[in-house]
């Protein structure tokens, strides 16, 4: 059971480093798709005796849904409609991003235990894993020029956030945690809106085309 | 609470009906305005009883919303400001579903009907509010939804400036409250009222910051001066009976939120009241002068709202004073008079705003100079409004002198039984400023009821105008009902104004608010007897006939024009050039006719208000000339944006780390 759950950490920090260096966007949904399921596989794995199993199953069940089946079909189609297939020229290379993705991993590691938290209980590797993923997430999100690469960064962000919401489901209502998944929705919606109009308005999917737009 | 919460969800309902009802703008308003009479009446009936007695009632329901619980309260100082917005509410919204029919099909009608609707059920909300989470969300729906109000004909310029103005004052004004709340709940553990009711015993480490910020905040929203800049411009942009809400109640939010706050800080010493008095006094001055020089009759009103609210605010100042040094029954009348002065300025102000909505409407126009013989066209209405200026002027025997009586008789006390010369003379110079303030506002109401009513029309439409009906006029008779009945007989409200003393710390307030309200009934009284013989001699003289009829102002001019009456500007002149400070003077542009042969030749005053052209405007400038700087890093780019945040989270998360590892 506990070498499961460290597998499974360990396979979504790897990920992460995976995203950093994948140019191919096929394959970094992918990724994306992998890590959600790997979450929901988590949310189950961590139940410990004092959580209700109900709880997690709809935890588990409802992030096995949306990030790993319904968020993943959606940039498939966004992808194949708009015909791009890999990120061209980032703003950070990709040797450069997993360094410091590598770096990052690293760091959120050593400090994690100085961090004050709620709870003392909890598996060594979930704060640090859930520092990493966000690390990793806002690192795409700023280093690439692509909006789709842009999103799977924000996707990677909320993966991070969840496995911190793993270390508070006992305080989470499950209001709370609903309104996280459906926010995620909502938002992959929104952004695949504005792709759909930056790719129409300037015939690319560059977000440096936005630059234009200020005043 | 039961009959509370179905006020407040008749309301909600009747606000649902404007977009529901989108589609039939006429049936929209008429929903809207039937559910906000409505539930305004059953709210009314609903909040009374806790001033008259009952226990407070408490209402804890579930709510997900982070730190906050949705916990509201009804105690006697809830339900004394929820009877002043019910009883407010219910003439202003019959009025307005007169008001509103010529905008129907020209303007969205559904927003507004929300706005209104949900309007009244925030600053309700803001007044049963015992949570600081919640009571801040209900004051920032409150402010949003008079935003939209305000902006409601916005295909004007100046309202579209005016709703820039009020919101940004209102933001300006919300930070201060963020911070005290924030502050509050800090010390006190938790945002829940009783929390930090609690505080006031256990003393709050930096008091004087809680009411400084306190002051700004809630100030701006009271409209002290010089934080008042936002309300002469956003009430007139307001249709009129949204005016008569926000100056005869919205504004009082801020006063309540004041008296709250005194309630969570310890007690305060002499010092605090007299800065708050001063502040009040200062602003009544200072407002009362600004009105001289207005143009637009509803600009005028504002500025007197600014007055009366410095009025409220002298009379808590003076209570916090005289509860510091010892004096119960100085801090009893002060307290009892700004509270009743509450209720009386929403009532008489709620009047002057639906009289001047129908002035307007008849001269389709709010400059004064274009009415002018109204009373003779609109006979009711301008009747009803005289009695509503008349109180705004402080004359007996109506209520605004009621409850300025009570302050009168506080600072009287307060000059006679004071420690030393020092002090005593403080207190009489505030009774002489108190009687200015007074002569003011009887020139400046004059003035309004002269120029607007009296004499000849002074334009076309004007002279076109008719009564609109008994819709017209039912709403203000209701309010000029209260005006009067108020000043005659002010031993009830002040009956249910002791319970709201008391539970403010002012313990005398049941021995000695009922006999000092029945002391100011002698003059009254007097003065009663003295106005129904001057009627009665008019109405003998009309009877028996008699005197030539000739044109007002006639003088002897062979072609009179209603180009020779006295006019607003003219008539004040004397008072400005004479007894005022250059800085609250209005501008005057003079091109005088020079040469043998008679030449061109020009007059025009301009109202300036100095805590807009010497304050706020350079401060706004300086301000966005060193911002522009800033500009710079606003990239433009999607990703150095982002980049500022990932900066600001990794120094963020390396403080907190950094601290647990060395503590």
């Amino acid at each position: 059971m506990g070498a499961w759950t460290d597998m499974a950490f360990i396979l979504v920090v790897v990920l992460d480093l995976f995203l950093l260096a994948s140019s191919r966007l096929g394959a970094a949904i992918r990724a994306v798709a992998l890590q959600g399921a790997l979450l929901s596989l988590l949310a189950l794995l961590l139940t410990g005796s004092g959580h209700s199993v109900g709880h997690m199953l709809v935890v588990a069940g409802g992030a096995f849904f949306i990030k790993a089946v319904l968020i993943p079909w959606l940039m498939f189609r966004a992808i194949r409609e708009m015909a791009i297939r890999r990120e061209m020229e980032p703003l950070v290379g990709y040797v450069p991003s997993m360094i410091l993705g590598g770096v990052g991993v690293v760091l959120s590691f050593a400090f994690s235990r100085g961090l004050p938290l709620p709870t003392n209980e909890m598996h060594p590797f979930l704060v640090p894993t859930a520092l990493a993923t966000v690390w990793t997430g806002l690192l795409l999100v700023v280093s690439r020029r692509k909006a789709v690469t842009q999103v799977l960064g924000f996707l990677v962000l909320e993966n991070g956030v969840f496995v911190f919401g793993l270390l508070l489901t006992d305080f989470m209502p499950v209001m709370v945690e609903a309104g996280v998944l459906l926010d995620l929705l909502a938002a992959v919606f929104v952004m695949g809106i504005v792709m759909f109009q930056i790719n129409r308005e300037f015939a690319s999917l560059d977000t440096d085309a936005l630059s234009s737009l200020k005043d | 609470m039961t009959p509370y919460l179905a006020a407040l969800l008749i309301l909600a309902a009747g606000a649902l009906a404007g977009p529901l009802l989108a589609r039939r703008p006429a049936l929209a308003l008429r929903v809207g305005s039937v559910a906000a009479v409505a539930g305004s009446l059953v709210g009314l009936a609903s909040v009374l009883p806790f001033l008259l007695g009952a226990p407070p009632a408490d209402l804890v329901l579930p709510w997900s919303e982070p730190l906050g619980s949705f916990h509201l309260r009804l105690d006697p100082l809830s339900a004394f400001f929820q009877a002043a917005l019910f009883a407010v509410a219910v003439p202003a919204s019959a009025f307005g579903a007169g008001y509103m029919k010529p905008y129907v099909g020209r303007r969205p009608m559904g927003g507004f009907v929300l706005a209104y609707g949900l309007l009244l059920v925030a600053i309700s909300l803001v007044l049963s509010a015992a949570d600081g989470v919640l009571f801040l969300v209900a004051w920032e729906v409150m402010t949003i939804a008079s935003f939209v109000l305000v902006t409601f004909d916005d295909e004007k310029l100046q309202v579209r400036r005016a709703g820039f103005v009020f919101l940004v004052a209102s933001h300006v004004g919300t930070a201060f409250l963020f911070a005290l709340f924030l502050l509050l709940g800090r010390e006190a553990g938790g945002f829940d009222f009783v929390r930090f009711e609690a505080l006031r015993g256990a003393g709050a480490a930096a008091p004087w910051l809680l009411f400084t910020l306190g002051l700004v905040g809630f100030g701006t929203k009271a409209g002290l001066v010089p934080l008042h800049v936002w309300l002469p411009e956003a009430h007139p942009a307001a249709p009129s009976h949204v005016s008569a809400l926000l100056s005869g109640v919205m504004i009082k939010t801020g006063v309540y939120g004041l008296l709250r706050l005194l309630g969570f800080l310890p007690p305060l010493g002499v010092g605090y009241g007299l800065l708050l008095g001063a502040i009040g006094l200062g602003s009544a001055l200072v407002a009362i002068t600004l009105t001289l020089g207005q143009g637009d009759i509803k600009r005028a009103l504002a500025y007197s709202s600014v007055e009366n609210v410095g009025l409220v605010v002298l009379g808590v100042g003076l209570a916090v004073a005289a509860g510091a040094a010892g004096h119960p029954v100085v801090a009893a009348l002060g307290m009892g008079g700004a509270l009743f002065h509450v209720w009386n300025h929403a009532l008489m102000k709620g009047l002057a705003f639906l009289g001047a909505g129908t002035l307007v409407h008849a001269a389709h126009s709010q400059d004064l100079e274009k009415m002018g013989g109204l009373l003779a066209r609109l006979p009711v209405t301008g009747a009803l409004l005289l009695v509503g200026l008349g109180t705004l002027a402080a004359l007996p025997p109506l209520s605004g002198f009621a409850s300025e009586w009570l302050l009168y008789l506080g600072l009287l006390r307060a000059g006679a039984a004071a420690a030393s010369g020092a002090s005593g003379l403080v207190a009489y110079l505030a009774v002489a400023a108190l009687a200015l303030v007074g002569a003011i506002a009887a020139i400046s109401f004059t003035r309004i009821a002269g120029v607007a009513l009296l004499g000849e029309p002074r334009s076309p439409e004007a002279a076109a105008a008719r009564e609109v009906g008994p819709a017209g006029w039912v709403p203000l008779a209701l309010l000029a009902a209260g005006c009067v009945l108020f000043g005659l007989f002010p031993a009830l409200p002040l009956r249910m104004v002791t319970p709201v003393a008391v539970q403010l710390g002012m313990g005398e307030a049941a021995r000695v608010l009922g006999p000092a309200g029945e002391m100011g009934a002698a003059p009254r009284v007097v003065v009663g007897v003295l106005i129904a013989v001057v009627l009665g001699l008019i109405a003998l003289r009309r009877r028996l006939g008699g005197g030539a009829v000739a044109a007002t102002w006639g003088c002897g001019f062979t072609a009179p024009t209603s180009r020779m009456e006295y006019t607003a500007s003219s008539y004040s002149q004397a008072f400005l050039t004479a007894l005022v400070p250059r800085a609250l003077r209005p501008r005057v542009h003079l091109q005088a006719p020079r040469g043998v042969f008679p030449g061109k030749g020009a007059f025009r005053t301009d109202s300036q208000d100095p805590a807009r052209t010497r304050l706020f405007d350079p401060l706004f400038r300086v301000l966005g000339d060193r911002m522009s700087r800033l500009r710079r890093f606003q990239a433009g780019r999607l990703n150095l944006q982002l980049l500022y945040t990932l900066i600001t989270l990794v120094a963020l998360l390396a403080m907190l780390a950094l601290r647990g590892r060395f503590p």
